[in-house]
């Protein structure tokens, strides 16, 4: 059962960027280990935090996404949680809304495609106009 | 049909502005609220109908990481701004909602008070 989801995680501001780096990769170890895959990883930079987090007002944060099972994904969260410069994290299941969005872009270019061809077809393009306005 | 139903609902406004006998009763629960005129002495101002900006800007993406998005929809407070306030619809308010969570949860969002 392969799902998708987004973990973000805060780390510590003053973290240099090799053990950021070495900590990203002992991830990605053992997202593949256990059968799934790293698909992107995009480090967000340091960003203000909203409210303070053990005494830090600023984080480096990072996004991974990630496909694997849920046991991968508790497995990770394990990891983030013993290491000690995270300040927070969270993971997200994406895969659906994900679904959702092509589902309605799908639509949409559909509509588009047919409003903008046949463009006097009268009875059904009139449901569809005043939803537009 | 269609025409039908638009008609009453045209010509209920200026009725209600002209203070007719028979529609006080029919004003009082209606939701929209609608302008105040009568009661104020016959001024007449219009409350512009607020409509869901997910639906006109067509943002099917309500995102927890968007957050310039969503701190359009989070009073000074730190609290989500009801729907009645903003014209979001529910069903984009519902993931609204759950996107500000979730923002609040990674600190993207304050949960009370305004960022730092």
């Amino acid at each position: 059962m392969n799902r998708t989801y987004e973990l973000m995680f805060i780390v510590r501001p003053d973290m240099p960027e090799e053990d950021l780096d070495k900590l990203i990769s002992t991830l990605e170890t053992a997202v593949s280990s256990s059968g799934g895959t790293m698909k992107s990883v995009e480090k967000m930079g340091k960003r203000r935090l909203a409210y303070t987090v053990r005494r830090f007002h600023d984080g480096l944060y990072v996004l991974l996404t990630v496909e694997g099972s849920g046991g991968l994904i508790h497995e990770l969260e394990r990891r983030l949680r013993v290491t000690e410069p995270v300040l927070k994290f969270i993971s997200v299941r994406i895969d659906e809304e994900q679904k959702r969005l092509a589902k309605i872009k799908a639509i949409r270019d559909a509509r588009k495609k047919t409003s903008a061809a046949p463009a006097p077809a009268a009875p059904e393009g009139g449901e569809a106009a005043p939803a537009a306005v | 049909m269609a025409d039908e139903t638009k008609g009453p609902a045209t010509a209920e406004a200026p009725a209600a502005t002209e203070g007719h006998s028979q529609r006080p009763p029919s004003r009082g629960p209606r939701p929209g609220g609608g302008p105040g005129g009568p009661r104020e002495g016959g001024r007449k101002y219009f409350r512009r109908k607020k409509v869901c900006k997910f639906c006109v800007e067509k943002i099917e993406n309500i995102n927890y990481k968007d957050v310039r998005l969503l701190a359009q929809f989070v009073a000074e407070s730190g609290k989500i701004v009801p729907r009645r306030l903003t014209g979001v619809c529910t069903p984009h308010q519902r993931r609204l909602s759950s996107a500000i969570k979730i923002a609040r949860n990674i600190a993207l969002l304050p949960f009370a008070g305004r960022a730092l």
